[in-house]
């Protein structure tokens, strides 16, 4: 009951850091500089074309009879009409985010599966040539910029080796997608049975997967090893080792239980991280996500586009926070105590 | 619609192929067949409505493919095998034939009878009129454009019958029928769209920004936003020769350096608008054709605001247009795909031909001399802005300028904006001493250029130049009849005013470069640098 409660509270917690993430996104996006009526209105128009187009863009109204405009179509769901696109904001948002999402948690998982292994044995180790290799590896993966590893691999596996798909997004042009449940291409594929899409699908995923990866190895890894170099030389470890018990239960039970807890809010930050900032990666490998399209509408002044994109990655980020608190809380047992 | 139904037209050309499981086997291009064109563009399209509120400049490229237009420019082999459109051949399309009145007043035109929209109704003049309403009703760039032919008020535009349509001008004007051969007077199927159309939104805005309702030899198939547009040709289509590709499929590939290994690697088959680094490397390496003409009444130039001191003085313009490497800037910025636009040998021209090179050429003794003259022998301090969305060739081109000024004295501060802000700074703010801009005139003629870049207050003239004859020039000059006696002496002593004032020293003529397989014939170079189908065909 006490973990049930302490989850409530903190899901009632979210709600404050919404509502100011909503007021400070108007307000900077009115902040940018750039005029979009004159942007839309088009090389060639004059004066009072411009008007024309700043009034139907509804821009001659003051700031707060825009924001209470905004806050009324927000609750009804309404995220307003991307002015570049002319479509809505939140349809364009739900077609792009499944796409980052996907490749987001893909480099997030292969990642992971490199990272926290490698983490845990250079921690076991310290000193010896795994150390020294997670050390190079974490080094390389940070000081590589994405779109030069990107590129790298387009080169060596598309352009060379002729292994890896063409880099076209997220699925070449023979196939159609299939039919949206998910958004997940992979999984709308399992979905209605159909292998070779699934198998396109994950093909155009690889490479861009495998850049994200390497660029989150290094805070994972690094703080696997730290987080685990630290339990393993806490006081319950040294208690278990004296008590005799075995190396792999005092490793995998003792050290990292207590290990996961800072490597998990670390996954929550580098997640979030990712999603907004994998836009160099979209933009080598095509791939229609969301950060290409922030940019896109930052570049236009497109304020709606710019605002739904914002709000979108907050609420991501104050979803994900929660369930990583959540997770934090069912995983350690102190925390259930202390309250 | 299933999968694989896309290509299905194209795969059976290759006698029952569909049946085969060529789709992981072979790259797609092979498997796609010789009617259907892969292209890649690194722009992504935001609209299938010219005439919207907010229609980028790339999505133009739908409207020249899917939409008819009374008439439309002819096309021309330049010396180099080049095919480029011709600005002086105007040809019927919709309209079969068309004559002036006596006073050059209005045009009427014949509405061909093999005019047929896509549900296979009649074009009428009802449409014609609906749709040229529609351009100079919703406002913006559609009305600019009409305006620039003197169109500008519905009540112009008349449909006599059925298959009659007329254009009333204020004045006779040499402008008013080339511009019914630009994108933007194009014909909609009114009575489609009128269906479409609500109280709030009467000419279907919201309808035509996903559904095109056109006449054009090609039909959109298929939208994916930000990822790519498929074209279907209509088979239906009569005004001219019925186009070999019956499929084009577009897909926006952002990163430059993906487009090309693309078309290396032989998956697609047109690359449109190459950066001009990449257009010269392919070229040389044999790996793919590139074909590109240099874009007419089109310049890419250093701007001096005449706002702004010492750009005031003539002399200081003129002892920067002796400073600047003409050469370097072809070379590094342009990578050779540019005309010389310097060196002219003649204060004053013998011929109209436009653009033609200004009489400056690198001489940095003379740049010193004059400025010593203007009283700035030390030199002086100024920026010099660039857009930042055009940095392919405004970041070298800067780069080399800062270095060849700084050889006379003059320290240039560089001065980098991002795209957004550009228009206002350069265009309507004007308040860019030192600039790099690249306006091309759509209408090829040099008075029109010369009224957007020359005259007080016009957009492009963002160096704020003055002169009250170039004025009264360009007013006598841009309705007059190219033939009239008075037209040639106009231009040149224009083309004077403009070597001897130099308020725009111009750099070169940039090319329109598309690399593509070899086997791909029939690309026409266009005035709106756009990707027109209706001549191409892949061997």
């Amino acid at each position: 009951m006490e973990k049930l409660s302490r989850i409530g509270g903190r899901i009632l917690q979210a709600i404050p850091p919404v509502f100011g993430v909503i007021v400070i996104t108007f307000l900077l996006t009115r902040a940018l500089p750039g005029d979009p009526a004159v942007f839309f209105a088009g090389l060639m128009a004059d004066d009072s074309t411009i008007a024309q187009v700043r009034a139907e863009l509804g821009l001659d109204h003051s700031l707060p009879v825009q924001f209470l405009y905004y806050l009324r179509d927000l609750l009804q769901g309404d995220l307003g009409n991307s002015l570049s696109t002319g479509r809505p904001v939140m349809t364009e948002l739900m077609a792009r985010l499944p796409a980052s999402l996907e490749l987001t948690l893909a480099g997030l998982f292969l990642s992971m599966a490199v990272a926290i292994p490698l983490g845990v044995l250079a921690a076991t180790r310290p000193g010896s040539w795994i150390d020294h290799l997670c050390r190079l590896l974490v080094t390389a993966g940070v000081s590589l910029p994405t779109f030069f590893t990107g590129l790298f691999l387009i080169y060596v596996f598309y352009y060379l080796l002729g292994w890896a798909p063409s880099p076209l997004g997220r699925l070449d042009f023979l196939y159609i997608s299939p039919p949206q449940v998910t958004g997940f291409y992979t999984i709308d594929a399992i979905l209605v049975g159909d292998w070779e899409v699934f198998w396109a699908a994950l093909r155009q995923m690889i490479l861009p997967a495998v850049t994200l990866g390497l660029f989150a190895l290094a805070p994972i890894a690094r703080m696997t090893r730290a987080a685990m170099l630290s339990a393993l030389s806490g006081d319950y470890v040294r208690a278990a080792r004296a008590s005799g018990l075995g190396s792999g239960r005092i490793l995998w039970v003792y050290a990292f239980r207590n290990a996961a807890l800072p490597v998990l809010t670390t996954l929550g930050m580098v997640f979030s991280f990712l999603l907004g900032a994998n836009v160099l990666v979209e933009k080598v490998f095509s791939w229609p996500g969301i950060g290409s399209y922030a940019i896109g509408a930052l570049v236009a002044s497109d304020y709606a586009a710019v605002q739904g994109f914002v709000l979108c990655m907050a609420l991501l980020f104050v979803v994900v926070n929660l369930m990583i608190d959540v997770m934090l809380t069912l995983i350690d047992p102190r925390v259930g105590l202390e309250s | 619609m299933k999968r694989r139904d896309l290509l299905k037209t194209g795969s059976a050309a290759l006698g029952g192929a569909a049946l085969l499981p060529f789709l992981r086997a072979l790259p797609a291009s092979a498997a796609a067949g010789s009617d259907t064109l892969v292209v890649v563009i690194g722009d992504t399209i935001n609209s299938l409505d010219l005439h919207r509120t907010g229609t980028n400049r790339p999505s133009y490229q739908v409207a020249v493919n899917v939409y008819d237009r009374l008439v439309r420019f002819g096309t021309k082999v330049l010396e180099d095998g080049t095919i480029s459109y011709d600005s002086t051949v105007i040809e019927p399309e919709i309209a079969e034939s068309w004559e002036f009145s006596e006073d050059r007043k209005s045009i009427t035109f014949k509405i061909s009878p093999k005019a047929k929209f896509w549900d296979g109704s009649q074009v009428t003049a009802g449409d014609v009129k609906w749709s040229f309403d529609r351009a100079v009703t919703l406002g913006g760039f559609p009305l600019t454009q009409m305006a620039a032919g003197s169109m500008t008020d519905p009540e112009q535009f008349v449909a006599v019958d059925e298959m009659t349509f007329r254009v009333d001008l204020p004045a006779a004007s040499k402008l008013a029928l080339p511009d019914l051969a630009v994108p933007v007077p194009l014909v909609i199927n009114s009575k489609l769209a009128k269906e479409h159309a609500t109280e709030a939104d009467p000419w279907a805005t919201d309808y035509l920004h996903e559904n095109p309702a056109g006449s054009g030899p090609f039909k959109i198939a298929r939208w994916d936003a930000g990822q790519q547009f498929v074209y279907e040709r209509n088979d239906d289509w009569q005004l001219g020769e019925l186009p070999a590709l019956k499929r084009v499929i577009v897909r926006e590939v952002p990163s430059a350096a993906t487009r090309r290994a693309l078309l290396e690697r032989g998956d697609v088959d047109f690359y449109m608008d190459v950066p001009a680094k990449d257009a010269k490397e392919l070229a040389e390496s044999g790996k793919a054709k590139v074909e590109g003409a240099p874009v007419d009444n089109c310049l890419h130039v250093l701007g001096l605001n005449v706002n702004y001191a010492p750009f005031d003085n003539k002399l200081v313009r003129q002892a920067i247009a002796y400073a600047l490497p003409y050469e370097d800037i072809l070379a590094a910025g342009a990578y050779g795909r540019g005309k010389p636009m310097w060196g002219g040998t003649e204060m004053t021209p013998s011929t109209i031909e436009w653009p033609q090179p200004f009489p400056y050429a690198t001489d940095l003794e003379k740049a010193k001399a004059l400025l010593a003259e203007a009283g700035f022998a030390d030199g002086f301090e100024t920026t010099l802005s660039y857009n930042l969305g055009l940095a392919d060739w405004m970041e070298p081109t800067a780069l080399l300028i800062q270095e060849a000024l700084g050889k006379i004295g003059v320290t240039a501060t560089l001065d980098k904006i991002p795209g957004a802000q550009w228009r206002t700074a350069a265009l309507v703010e004007k308040r860019l001493p030192m600039h790099l801009e690249n306006f091309g005139g759509w209408l090829n003629y040099p008075d029109y250029y010369f009224f957007w870049a020359y005259i007080e207050g016009h957009l492009f003239n963002s160096s704020n130049y003055s002169d009250p004859e170039m004025a009264e020039l360009v007013d006598a000059t841009l309705t007059m009849e190219t033939d009239d006696p008075a037209y040639a002496p106009n231009i040149t002593r224009m083309m004077e005013i403009a070597f001897e004032d130099v308020p725009r020293i111009p750099l070169y003529q940039p090319y329109l470069d598309a690399a593509m397989k070899p086997e791909v014939e029939g690309y026409v170079s266009w005035f709106h640098r756009q990707l027109a189908l209706s001549n191409m065909s892949k061997a």
